[in-house]
Formats: structure tokens, C-alpha cells, sequence
């Protein structure tokens, strides 16, 4: 530790540490446009300037190491000046187009120029003109506006792991691009928008859409894949505008995906937003209460055994309990949530976590990845095993299809599961091996086996000690987890998935069910659909209910590794879509079979008695593994795994709805096209 | 008194003999280097510090010291030797002689200091405008690896040492010495961030020392003759001799090693003829390489051409490229011409540089015509004083001093440059 003082306030911060961060332990701010807390320190906006005693030169604060008795002044006289140099010199170039700028508002330049501008400007002569970069449709450049700080150089370098960023040419004349034009290939493009400081990079789809002082934010989680992102809903009126990261350490940092940040339009498209029953074979628009009696006259038509339920990927867990509930009223325990067939043995919760937990990754000294792309189905937390992976010494392979980039390197073992085995000597030499299995590993006849086969990979190697929990399932959505957690498998004598489409129920609820064919379900079955999009399998129901988006309700999501997380609701469900809990609850009560809860605090009271995860909202329970044994498993066959989501803009119903993102297939689909095409 | 041709270090200077390995021995290089390095680390440092020697590149740092500041102790990094033969100071053109006509007094130098940081190899970054240059430098390597004198067991001494030359791509930033390092690792040519220093963390992550070639290539003489042989030449803190590029306005533009502390005008008398028409006839100098302020002629009269002497005037000794400028000159085009070098030679990394380089430069395109207004005088000061030792590296210094040398010793004429100009127009405007 070294003592510094900084304007007379001594602090005491680890040696090593930058002047600035001594500054911020001492509660002053410095202003900085290229400095970054999770990038690496560039130096080169000088806007950090601070003075230090006894050097001759101010020096920039954010390079600069701490040592033992320094005195630091952030507020003198030089420094003043200093910082109002930076700032005249930032400006001369800079198109002052402030009105028609997106990032207005929310501009470090704009904020930082009311403390340290000048009123009049002495530069006479022209301005530097820049021509705009296309950089896909996503990012929408304005490059009169960069400041050359290199934030986004260094992002895509350093945690996207894509290098497609740099600057060309030197002095007045650098430019930030691609060199040779075309559409990122980031997953985590987004961020390029969040962190540039000006208005260079902002949001395409946002562009002109809003000013930040007009949104009403809403605090929620990303549930388009399984990280669950922390993340910012930000709407006006009844509509979204558009989704931002907040900051959570332990699960995000400050990142998110793209799928997440740009499907929201998704949201106002293909929309259920009244019931609907089917009547001489045709769905009429219904209301309410006729949805609810086509319903109960059927329900109550069939033995309770011939009813059952699926629950989706995107199904929040009040709504999950609540159809629980109602189903078990009814007597059937006919109930599934693994609508992708994934053979996820529910037994033991290790057995579906991902139980080293996302943060748990950075103690990691080695990793298999099985039948995985991480990179596309949880972008963030690929990211924090890139953050890993630059920290050095740690080996990294994976088994599934070859080529995958993942944006660091790992060894590629073979396409099937014989292949894991190939890793078990670099996996015992490490201290805390981990192994992530992907849950399109399990969609397969033989899933059981591979899931069994992984555990004892797992268990083999070491990974399961009682201080060390080195199995992990990577879900996709952020619905999967929560429904395993409330128990939402068949229960005894109830039947699964496949003998439920197969014609073993008579009537069928489907809760945001869009993960298989419609056509898998036997002609004669009633089939209810719960869901807030007219994807493919509302087209097969018997009756709609329209339910709520994931922005449009105050639900509990549970992410890969375990952990409940509130969503709220940021804009109302459109026409008379109705939260989905509450769907289920005003049926049961119409029915007779009034479930126990009638508000949020006794729907949230059961989910916490139903399990302890939901008991702990926004943490998760880290432990070791104390058993062992692994899940019941059986011959493994030899057919190579394959990949669940082959399009990863376009993975679920809000973004098969999304323009955007059918703009993104479009770029980024099969065979990589240039965006200048 | 004169330098005696005794005491000069660099006898092939003008190519009068050939630069190859017989040659070069019969001038007395390679001579006992075993000996040399047999003395040990400390006392080549030591004997390097004894003369007095300072960094020939421009900024003058002590290089015995900045030798004693590589690890004695390896921590399992290897050190390395970087030599800067990236010349493209305007005005300079020392090392470029050395190079071709006596090439193995700088490679000899490098084994010696190689030795001295405890390097297992050096790296001479030539710039890539230096092709001939380039060719004969790795010719002379060759020949000295075919002798034995570098590789394994270089000139015997059980000492492994290996030298390879890298050719830069012709930028003005890739001289600065970390600049120099990112270019060599294939990186873009962008001055890192201090500290660390490169004794520190340099060349791909090792301990480095970067040293200009002349600073190198005296090396070897110093210690055969001794550092009180080289500290016998020149004032106090400024011993020496030393390589003049004197060009410009003068009757025979010339390289010289003369000894340092040398009266300028005695200099430019002496060794390059004169300045054309008299030296009644001299506006002003510049007095090492472009980046440091012209001397205007009241101040050439007496002043020596030294470190310290030329800092007393605001000025600085630089790379000793002495650019000779007579009444005939348009100083203020002069300078706004080194404006836009330096406004092209930014890397564009740090915003004071990038952006006011070229504010700089415009406002200098203007103040040539005339077409600007008097208060604009002050404002260019103060641009050039914001601009100043706000950046990583020292590029925008040197790129604005220029331009205050010329705003502090010809304000008048600008003025009246403004003045004319503004007489010119209402006229126009008038008819």
C-alpha cells in the first residue's frame, strides 16, 4: 500500500495503482474521455491531467503509478488550465453538432465542455471532415465526431476478442474503422456505443428516435440468453426505445449481447394482443371471459392425467408456478420445461447449473467446452472466459463442431463425445478445471448419456471437489433455469415431453412453448397457447392467451448458474395481454381451483417456498460439489454434436420479430457478406 | 583551436577510404575489443561516465547513467540494445555518413555496449529511406560475423552477441525512442506511455536501451583513448566532440566533427566557408535540427555550440544540425514549412498534438500572406504554449518551438507582414 495525498486528503490505495484511481479513492473526479476501467490505459486524450509535486509536467493521471508520498493537486491552477486546453484542442475539429447528435445528453465531450470549454471559439480555420464508416446495422457511425480516443479500438481488440477496429493513418488525418469496410462480426458490437464517449458510434436503430431526459428507465435482466445481463429498459409512452447494460460484477460487468440490446423491436411486431379461439377450425378473436370458457369446458371434459403442460424458454417463473399449481389442482402432473428435449436429469440441481458461476470463471485454471458456441450463446460470459484467458495460463479446448471461433484460442478435439476425453490430462494437472456443457449438447436421443458422460469427465479430472464445483451447463434462455428450479418436470406417473406431443394428453397448455415443431403435436390434442408472439406455435392453438414480454411484467428470471433476478415492468402489455401469472391465477379462480396467491408479495412468498433460489434474488448459493455421483446416464453413441442455434440473431420469437435483427441474418448469415455489398 | 585530425573518432567521415573491415582495422577499429570488453560491465560504465559523454540524439542525457539503469541481474527477461539510425530530424544527416562510409565503428560500438547493458543482441532501426545506407551497414555486419567479431564468442572474448538491422517505413515519430520499440515489434509507430521506462519494460517486454548511432559509434575510441581523453574537449557538462551538419546559406555545406563548446560562427567559418555574402549577411540560424528555435544573428555572434550555451538562449544543441539562413530568407515561410512537417509527422495519439499541429500550421500558412490580424500573433503563442509538454512524447515540443523562436526574435516582422497585407486589401477594396 502506498500513502498519497491528493488535495490535502490522504488515502492510502495498493502500490501499483494509477494516480487517478488514488484521486477516485479520495472522492475526486478527473475528467478522462480515453480512459477506460476495463480497458487498457491508452494515455492519449490528456484530459486527465493532473499536477504532481516535484514533476515538471503535469502527467496524465491514469498512466501514471502511485508512490509512497506523493502529492497529488487536481484542482490547480495548471491543472485547470490544462484540462481547458485539452478540451478547446478536442472541440477545434469536432462538428459542435450537438442538436442533431444522439449521444446529446448523455455526452462525456458535451458534459465535460460545460466544465472545462471556452464560450467563443478561437479557431478560424476549417474544420477536419471524416467520412462515415458502415459498419453493419447496427452501429451507426458519425466520424466528424471522434475524438480518436481508441475506447473502441481497444474494446474490440480486448473483449470482444475481434480485432476488426484500428486507426489509419496519423496525426489529424487518423481515422477509426475497419480499414477495409465492412460489418462487424462482434456479437458484443453494442458496447461500442456505450463506451465511446461523443457521438461517433451510436445506435442505428435508435438514431433520432429519442433524447435520454425523454426515457422513463427501467431497471430489468436480459432473458435472450441465459447470462442474464443486468440491463436497462428505456421507454416512452408504450413503447420501448431501446436496451442498455447496467453494471453487475458478478454476472455482466457492463456488458450485454446484441440479440438482447436490438430485438426490442421485436417487441411491437406479430404481437398477441387479444384472445383468440378456434372455432369450425378457424381462430376467431375472442374475449376474455370466451377464452377462459373454451378452456375450462374443455379441462373439465378430460381426466386429469389426460391434461398436461410445457413451459418455454422465455416463460418468467411466477407464471411457471402458477401454471404448476394449476395443473397439480387439476391432477395432472403431466409437466415439462425442457420444450427442446434437452435430457437435463432434474434431480439434482448440480446437475443443470452452471455451478462454478459466472464470476467463479476468472479462479479457473483450465476448460472443456462441450457441444457448445458460447460465443454466440452467452456472448458476456464468453467474454469473461476471453477476460480469463488474457490473464494467462489457461488451456482451453472444446469439442462439437470444428472452426468455431470463440475469440481466443482452444484446441479442437473431435465432433463427438468420445472426444472429451482428450482433455483429461491438461484438466487433472490444473488445480480447478472446469468443464462447461452446452444444452444443445443434451437435445439428442442420447442426451442422458452425454450429460452422465460429462459428469464423470468431470468427476474424473477433479473438478468436483468439496471447494471447487467444476460442472457447469451453459442454458440458452433466460426462462430454462427457473422452470427446473420450481420442479417443472413430470411428476410421478406424469409424462414428458415426447408422450405429451404424442398424443398422451388430451388438452395441452403451452407456456411461451416455441422451441419445437407445432407439427410434432398429435392432431386431436387442445392445445392452449400462452405467449406473447404469433410465432409458429400460436398458429396451432386452440385457444391464445395473450400474455406479456419480458419488458412488459414484473417477473423473476433465473440465469445459467442458479441466480433469481427481478425484471420489471418498463411498459404496459399491449391491447389486453395481460401479465401471465395473473392469467393463470384469474382462470384458476374462474374454474374453481383458486390458487393460494392473489397479489406479488404471496406469488413471490410461494416461489420462495418453493425454492431456496428464489428466496436469495440477485445472488447465488457458490458451492463445492458434496456428492459426487453423477446422473444416471448410458451408452454414449458416436454422432456428432450439433450447435442449437444456427442463426444467432434470430433465436427466439421477440427476435424472429425484430426488423433488426432480420437485417443482421441478413448481413451476418450464412456466408459472411461485406457490408459495402 | 581546431580539433586536430589526431583527435578525430570518425577518420572515414567523408568516404575517402573504403568502409569495409581491412580498411576500417587499418583506421585503428576492432583493435583490442576483447581487451576492451575483458575490463567488465562496471568499468566500461564507469569509463563512459568519466567522459562526460551525453546522448547525441537530441536530448543529451548522460549515457554512462543510462546505461547503469539496465538490470545488473537478469529476471529471466534477455536485455537488449536498440540503436536509433531512424535520422529524419531535418537538418541532420550524421548518422547517415557514419553509416556508409564507417560503418564498424558503430557495429564495434555495439558489441561494447551490448556488453556493457549485458544485452544478448542488438537492433539497428535504420529508416527506410536509407537503403544504400542499409545495404552497406548489413555488408559491414556480415563481415564482421565472417571475422568473428560478433556471434558466438564475439572477437573471443566468450562474450555470445548477435546485431540485426531493421529497416523502418520512413516516419518521423519512429526516432522517439518507444515509438522506435512498437515499429520494431511490427506494431503502429505510437510513443508508449512513461513509465515504465524502456531500462524497464522496452523491446518486446525486456530491459532496453535505445541510444542514437553517433552516441554509439564513439563508444569504442572512448575507451581505447580513454574518458579523459574525450572530456578534454569542451566545456564542463558539454565534453566532447562532435558531428556538425552545417547546411543552408553557407559557401560549403559540410559534415564535421569539431569539438564541442565550438564558437558557432568560428563553426560555420571555419569548416563551411562562410555564409554566403558575409556574415554580415546572416539573418539566423537553427542551430540542431529543425525542432529547436533559430537563433537570430546579435545571438550567433559569440554564442558556443554546446548544451548548455544554446539552452541560456532558449534554444538547444538537438542533433547539432546547424541550418544557416541568410537575409534572403522568408524566415516566417521557413518555419511555417517546418510547421507542416510537424503537423504531418504526428502520430495523432494524444489530443493537444493531433489536433493542434495542425491549428498550427494553418495559422502559420496565414501569418506567411499576412492574412490574419495582429491579436492572432498571441493566440499562436499560446496555441504552441498549450500544445507544449502536455503530450506522451516530446514531438510537439519540438514541433512548436520553432515557431516560438520565431514569434519571440520576429514579431515585428510579422506584424508588418499583417500590416502590408491588410494595406493590400483596403486598397483593392477601396478601387
Amino acid at each position: 500500500m502506498a500513502k498519497v495525498t491528493v488535495d490535502g486528503i490522504e488515502v492510502e490505495v495498493p502500490n501499483g495503482a494509477s494516480v487517478l484511481q488514488a484521486c477516485e479513492a479520495a472522492g475526486k473526479e478527473i475528467p478522462r474521455f480515453c480512459y477506460h476501467e476495463r480497458l487498457s490505459v491508452a494515455g492519449n486524450c490528456r484530459m486527465c491531467l493532473v499536477e504532481v509535486e516535484k514533476a515538471p509536467k503535469p502527467v496524465a493521471s491514469c498512466a501514471f503509478p502511485v508512490a509512497e508520498g506523493m502529492k497529488v493537486f487536481t484542482d490547480s491552477a495548471v491543472v485547470r488550465q490544462a484540462r481547458r486546453n485539452v478540451m478547446e484542442f478536442l472541440l477545434i475539429n469536432h462538428p459542435l453538432d450537438c442538436p442533431i447528435c444522439d449521444q446529446g445528453g448523455e455526452c462525456d465531450l458535451q458534459d465535460q465542455a460545460v466544465a472545462f470549454g471556452s464560450d467563443a471559439s478561437r479557431y478560424h480555420e476549417p474544420k477536419r471532415a471524416v467520412k462515415d464508416k458502415d459498419i453493419g446495422p447496427l452501429i451507426k457511425t458519425v466520424m466528424n465526431r471522434c475524438i480518436q480516443c481508441t475506447r473502441c479500438v481497444r474494446f474490440s481488440a480486448e473483449v470482444a476478442g475481434t480485432s476488426e477496429l484500428g486507426g489509419t493513418n496519423r496525426g489529424e488525418n487518423m481515422e477509426i474503422g475497419t480499414y477495409v469496410e465492412k460489418a462487424l462480426t462482434s456479437e458484443l458490437s453494442g458496447n461500442l456505443i456505450d463506451i465511446c464517449p461523443v457521438g461517433a458510434l451510436t445506435s442505428r436503430p435508435y438514431a433520432f428516435v429519442s433524447r435520454p431526459w425523454e426515457l422513463k428507465k427501467t431497471d430489468s435482466i436480459d432473458v435472450l440468453d441465459a447470462t442474464g445481463a443486468n440491463i436497462r429498459v428505456d421507454a416512452r409512452g408504450p413503447e420501448v426505445l431501446r436496451i442498455i447494460p447496467r453494471i453487475n460484477e458478478a454476472v455482466n460487468e457492463e456488458w450485454m449481447a446484441d440479440r438482447g440490446r436490438f430485438s426490442f423491436d421485436g417487441l411491437k411486431r406479430r404481437r398477441l394482443d387479444r384472445p383468440w379461439v378456434r372455432r369450425d377450425g378457424k381462430l376467431v378473436a375472442a374475449t376474455w371471459p370466451e377464452a377462459f370458457a373454451a378452456i375450462a369446458a374443455k379441462l373439465s371434459s378430460v381426466p386429469g392425467d389426460r391434461i398436461g403442460a410445457v413451459a418455454g424458454a422465455l416463460a418468467d417463473a411466477e407464471s411457471t408456478l402458477a401454471l404448476k399449481d394449476l395443473m397439480t389442482a387439476y391432477g395432472s402432473a403431466n409437466l415439462d420445461c425442457r420444450e427442446d428435449g434437452a435430457a437435463i436429469d432434474a434431480s439434482r440441481p448440480e446437475f443443470w447449473r452452471f455451478n462454478t458461476t459466472i464470476a467463479g470463471i476468472d479462479e479457473a485454471d483450465a476448460l472443456l467446452i462441450v457441444g457448445s458456441d458460447v460465443r454466440r450463446e452467452a456472448p458476456v460470459l464468453n467474454a469473461r472466459i476471453r477476460k480469463r484467458w488474457t490473464a494467462g495460463k489457461f488451456p482451453v479446448a472444446y469439442v462439437g463442431p470444428h472452426g468455431l471461433d470463440l475469440t481466443y484460442p482452444a484446441a479442437h478435439l473431435g465432433a463427438g463425445p468420445g472426444a472429451m476425453q482428450g482433455f483429461a490430462e491438461t484438466l487433472k494437472a490444473a488445480q480447478k478445471p472446469m468443464i462447461i456443457l452446452g444444452r444443445g449438447a443434451l437435445q439428442r436421443a442420447d442426451g442422458a448419456a452425454v450429460l452422465a458422460a460429462a459428469w464423470a469427465l468431470a468427476a474424473d479430472v477433479g473438478a468436483l471437489t468439496a471447494d471447487w464445483h467444476g460442472f457447469n451447463l451453459l442454458h440458452l434462455f433466460g426462462g430454462e433455469v427457473g422452470a427446473l428450479e420450481l420442479g417443472f418436470v413430470p411428476g410421478a406417473d406424469g409424462k414428458g415431453l415426447d408422450a405429451m406431443l404424442a398424443g398422451g394428453v388430451d388438452a395441452l397448455w403451452l407456456l411461451n412453448a416455441d422451441g419445437f415443431d407445432p407439427a410434432r403435436i398429435a392432431a386431436g390434442t387442445f392445445v392452449i397457447y400462452q405467449g406473447h408472439h404469433g410465432d409458429a406455435m400460436a398458429g396451432r392453438a386452440d385457444v391464445i392467451l395473450p400474455g406479456a414480454a419480458y419488458t412488459e411484467k414484473d417477473a423473476t428470471w433465473v440465469n445459467t448458474e442458479g441466480r433469481a433476478q427481478r425484471g420489471r415492468l418498463a411498459i404496459f402489455p399491449p391491447g389486453e395481454a395481460k401479465e401471465d401469472w395473473r392469467i393463470i391465477r384469474a382462470f384458476s379462480e374462474g374454474v374453481g381451483k383458486a390458487l393460494p396467491y392473489a397479489d406479488m408479495h404471496a406469488i413471490r412468498a410461494a416461489l420462495a417456498a418453493a425454492s431456496p433460489v428464489f428466496a436469495r434474488v440477485g445472488d447465488v448459493a457458490r458451492a463445492g460439489c458434496a456428492d459426487p455421483a453423477g446422473p444416471a446416464g448410458g451408452e454414449v453413441s458416436g454422432a456428432d454434436f450439433v450447435l442449437p442455434l444456427p442463426v444467432y440473431h434470430q433465436a427466439d420469437v421477440i427476435s424472429r420479430a425484430s426488423d433488426v435483427m432480420a437485417q443482421c441474418a441478413a448481413t451476418y448469415g450464412p456466408a459472411p457478406a461485406l457490408a459495402a455489398e | 583551436m581546431a580539433l586536430s585530425d589526431k583527435d578525430r573518432i570518425f577518420t572515414n567521415l567523408y568516404g575517402t577510404q573504403p568502409w569495409n573491415l581491412p580498411a576500417a582495422r587499418a583506421r585503428g577499429n576492432w583493435d583490442g575489443t576483447a581487451a576492451i570488453l575483458a575490463r567488465g560491465r562496471d568499468s566500461i560504465i564507469d569509463e563512459m561516465k568519466a567522459s562526460g559523454l551525453r546522448g547525441r540524439g537530441g536530448a543529451g542525457f548522460p549515457t554512462g547513467m543510462k546505461w547503469s539503469f539496465m538490470p545488473k541481474q537478469s529476471d529471466g527477461r534477455t536485455s537488449y540494445l536498440v540503436v536509433n539510425a531512424d535520422e529524419s530530424e531535418p537538418g541532420t544527416c550524421k548518422d547517415r555518413d557514419i553509416i556508409r562510409h564507417d560503418p564498424h565503428t558503430l557495429i564495434e560500438g555495439c558489441l561494447i555496449a551490448g556488453f556493457a547493458m549485458g544485452a544478448v543482441a542488438g537492433y539497428i532501426y535504420i529508416r527506410g529511406e536509407y537503403y544504400n545506407e542499409s545495404v552497406v551497414l548489413e555488408a559491414a555486419i556480415a563481415e564482421a560475423y565472417e571475422a568473428g567479431l560478433l556471434g558466438k564468442n564475439a572477437c573471443g572474448s566468450g562474450y555470445d552477441y548477435d546485431l540485426y538491422v531493421h529497416r523502418g517505413a520512413g516516419a518521423y515519430i519512429c526516432g522517439e525512442e518507444t515509438a522506435l520499440i512498437e515499429s520494431l515489434e511490427g506494431k503502429k509507430g505510437m510513443p508508449r506511455l512513461k513509465p515504465p521506462f524502456p531500462a524497464a519494460v522496452g523491446l518486446y517486454g525486456c530491459p532496453t536501451t535505445v541510444n542514437n548511432v553517433e552516441t554509439i559509434a564513439v563508444v569504442p575510441t572512448i575507451l581505447r583513448r580513454g574518458g579523459a581523453w574525450f572530456a578534454s574537449f569542451g566545456r564542463e557538462r558539454n565534453q566532447g566532440t562532435k558531428i556538425f551538419c552545417i547546411q543552408g546559406h553557407v559557401n560549403k555545406p559540410c559534415n564535421v566533427e569539431a569539438e564541442m563548446s565550438i564558437p558557432l560562427r568560428e563553426l560555420i567559418e571555419r569548416y563551411a566557408g562562410g555564409v554566403r555574402g558575409g556574415w554580415d549577411n546572416l539573418l539566423c540560424v537553427i542551430p540542431g535540427g529543425s525542432s529547436t528555435p533559430l537563433l537570430p544573428k546579435h545571438v550567433c555572434d559569440d554564442v558556443l555550440m554546446d548544451f548548455d550555451a544554446l539552452r541560456e538562449h532558449k534554444s538547444g544543441l538537438g542533433t547539432a544540425g546547424v541550418i544557416v539562413m541568410d537575409k534572403s530568407t522568408d524566415i516566417i515561410r521557413a518555419i511555417a514549412r517546418l510547421s507542416a512537417f510537424y503537423k504531418h509527422e504526428s502520430c495523432g495519439q494524444c489530443t493537444p498534438c493531433r489536433e493542434g499541429m495542425g491549428w498550427v500550421k494553418r495559422m502559420m500558412d496565414r501569418m506567411v500572406t499576412g492574412d490574419a490580424e495582429i491579436e492572432e500573433i498571441d493566440v499562436l503563442e499560446n496555441v504552441t504554449r498549450r500544445i507544449e509538454g502536455h503530450t506522451i512524447c516530446a514531438l510537439a515540443d519540438g514541433g512548436v518551438w520553432p515557431v516560438q523562436g520565431l514569434i519571440r526574435h520576429y514579431r515585428p516582422l510579422m506584424e508588418e507582414r499583417i500590416a502590408a497585407f491588410k494595406a493590400r486589401n483596403t486598397r483593392l477594396a477601396a478601387e
